[in-house]
């Protein structure tokens, strides 16, 4: 990058030749790379290959950069290195395993078999599976409207308090940031102490109000508020901190006509502040529902999934991982991820919309 | 008359205010709500400095100050630092000597790998971002979205492949494999939200930069970096509360010398079958709250800025 383009550098320089042994020749070094990388995953250890087929896409890598830069390429140029790492640690792993949802295959047995879409119609169809996988679907469809919903408001309302400047601001937003930097292992095992119902200090405290043996957790509905509620306690302070960066953008002497002409809170805030909040309040719902969806932790924690309180996402760690169903995972994990791209699309559909009418 | 804001108008009680100021009668009301909202944090630095017997006492105890005599004697007790030292060193068979937990090294892995995979995710990410902003390829959106997707899976559905890639080339238990793999899980947040922020720059000042023969290098450089740099500090706060925090690839991925913080938490709470270890938990979650909630304290007005600056002015 140190390197700079003068201005007199030609703007459209033609390709070399196939075959000349030149810097910026990345088709010679494409089918070079290839032809070297697939003889060395069939003749050598997968170690020692590895390193190979690296070394080849390395050289690759700069026929292609070489050439960009060359050719004035730039966009190509900056997004690459960023892709590269992507493509080796994200999306060829998605693709692996999007592979391996068509055969059956479990990882602590050696054979696999190839069997279409025969995972996809076990996971949708079957009487067992199935109804399990729609029974966790049905579960975590509750638990993002109630989580997201839940941390939507509190957020907001929060962000609200701390709109203006005011004294000690700084050390008391601090203060309502922290919960976000738990670590979920210790606030989710706290969790279980504070609804414990012998030591707790839910219990101790309901006890005292209400007499007899206050036990949260012993139904459906107290154990999904316990996890709502820890779950929107830790996350709030996300939500908040994007609105607030919202609300502190508006610019103040939109408040000041405001107040001059007499505007009603009501009005001002439909009028002035919620256009400035509103693209905000949508980048935060649209992460904290992927988020949501993947909701495993707390729910291992605090109940593993009794009291009717499985979510897709731990049934998935379920199956893929303690019963190595592999293949059967990743299927229902294309499904899922099927249904959060077409509710996403959906979403940033819905948000384009509204800003192309305002 | 003496003339400029008296001492009551400087500590905050102000007769006429701007519309975008309140008083102390504001701190007040958010102080309650605040302390209210911080209280379960409270409760786990508290149980972190109570000796070990008083963790499941009946009733709970609350704090380790009466506050002249506010609070009854029996929710308060006597504060220690024993915990602290039995993260780094405890002992571990009944009856036995004292031996090191090898904390101090988990602490190290997670500062350097949380570290150095968000700043390499934050040097390949606002290259990409401005990239994407600026030279838009075929099919940017498409790119773009796929960058997103890669955020929508669980990931346990990554991680098989990811640990038979991992097995096979032997980066299983290494720096180098946890480090790339949590660069490649920021990259996505990271460039998302720096193209935002290129986006929001006007482009005048670099055309103008463009015309005078400053190259395509010397414009990011000194033009567009430095009006990013909030969105820079906002990126890595983020990314670093993300990272400091995962605990699933790095249970499976990290070796015995690798292991982050979260891990070994699990692990030390959890060991023995005597069931949690409530102070030593407390301990260790004090401890690790402690740098990403300075580093968050000390960048907080580049992160309301930032945030700002990249998403709301179109």
């Amino acid at each position: 990058m140190s390197v700079t383009p003068t201005m007199s550098a030609p703007t459209a320089r033609t390709s070399p030749a196939f075959l000349a042994a030149s810097a910026d020749n990345w088709r010679l070094a494409l089918v070079l790379g290839v032809a070297v990388s697939a003889a060395a995953a069939a003749a050598l250890p997968a170690a020692v290959a590895f390193w190979i087929v690296g070394a080849m896409a390395a050289l690759v890598a700069v026929a292609f950069a070489v050439n960009a830069y060359r050719r004035r390429y730039y966009g190509g140029l900056l997004v690459a290195p960023a892709i590269a790492v992507l493509f080796t640690m994200n999306i060829f792993p998605l693709l692996w395993s999007l592979g391996l949802s068509f055969f059956a295959y479990q990882s602590n047995q050696q054979s696999i078999r190839f069997v279409g879409l025969g995972n996809y119609i076990k996971v949708l169809t079957n009487d067992i599976a199935a109804a399990d996988n729609w029974h966790a679907l049905t579960n975590t469809a509750m638990f993002v409207v109630l989580t997201v919903t839940a941390q939507m408001v509190v957020g907001f309302l929060l962000a609200m308090l701390f709109a203006k400047q005011f004294p000690l601001r700084k050390y008391l937003l601090i203060l309502v940031l922290t919960p976000m930097m738990l670590s979920v292992v210790a606030s989710g095992v706290f969790f279980t102490y504070y609804y414990d119902p012998t030591f707790g200090i839910l219990s101790y405290v309901m006890n005292g109000i209400a007499g007899g043996q206050f036990i949260l957790m012993d139904n459906k509905a107290g154990a999904v508020a316990g996890i709502v509620f820890a779950d929107a306690w830790m996350w709030s302070p996300f939500v908040m901190l994007l609105v607030l960066a919202g609300l502190v953008s508006v610019p103040k002497y939109l408040y000041e006509a405001a107040a001059i002409d007499r505007v009603s809170a009501w009005r001002r805030f439909w009028t002035i502040t919620f256009p400035y909040i509103r693209g905000l309040l949508m980048l935060a719902l649209l992460f904290r529902t992927i988020e949501a969806f993947k909701l495993a932790d707390l729910v291992i924690l605090l109940t593993k999934g009794g009291n009717d309180t499985m979510t897709i996402s731990y049934h998935l760690i379920r199956i893929a991982n303690e019963q190595n169903k592999t293949s059967e995972g990743a299927a229902i994990s294309y499904v899922m991820l099927f249904m959060v791209i077409v509710l996403t699309n959906l979403y940033l559909y819905l948000a384009n919309r509204r800003n192309r009418e305002s | 008359m003496a003339s400029g804001p008296s001492i009551w108008e400087r500590i905050g009680f102000r007769r006429s205010r701007g519309v975008a100021e309140a008083g102390w009668g504001r701190t007040l009301v958010v102080a309650g709500v605040s302390l209210v909202y911080f209280l379960p944090v409270l409760f786990i630095i508290f149980t972190a400095i109570k000796p070990q017997e008083l963790a499941l006492s009946v009733p709970p105890t609350l704090s380790p100050t009466s506050l002249f005599g506010l609070i009854p004697d029996r929710f308060v007790f006597t504060p220690t630092l024993e915990n602290f030292g039995s993260v780094f060193s405890r002992v571990m068979t009944a009856g036995g000597l004292p031996e090191a937990t090898g904390f101090d090294r988990f602490f190290f892995n997670s500062i350097v790998i949380a570290t150095v995979s968000v700043l390499l995710a934050l040097v390949l990410g606002t290259l990409a971002a401005y990239g994407f902003s600026r030279y838009p390829l075929k099919g940017n959106d498409t790119y773009l979205f796929i960058i997103l997707t890669t955020r929508m899976l669980p990931a346990i559905v990554v991680i098989i492949p990811v640990i038979l890639m991992f097995r096979a080339v032997g980066l299983s238990g290494s720096y180098s494999g946890i480090i790339l793999l949590y660069t490649a899980f920021n990259l996505a947040f990271t460039i998302w939200m720096m193209k935002s922020f290129f986006d929001e720059l006007s482009t005048d000042v670099e055309d103008a930069a463009r015309i005078d023969g400053s190259s395509e290098a010397r414009v990011f450089r000194k033009i567009c970096l430095p009006q990013v740099v909030a969105g820079l500090a906002a990126t890595f706060v983020f990314g670093l509360i993300l990272t400091w925090n995962e605990f699933l690839f790095a249970l499976l991925l990290t070796g015995p010398d690798t292991r982050t913080v979260p891990v070994a938490m699990n692990q030390a709470v959890s060991s023995g079958g005597r069931g949690t270890d409530w102070t030593l938990l407390a301990a260790i979650e004090t401890l690790f709250l402690i740098p990403v909630f300075l580093v968050t304290f000390f960048l907080q007005e580049h992160l309301l800025r930032g945030v700002t600056f990249g998403t709301v002015r179109k």
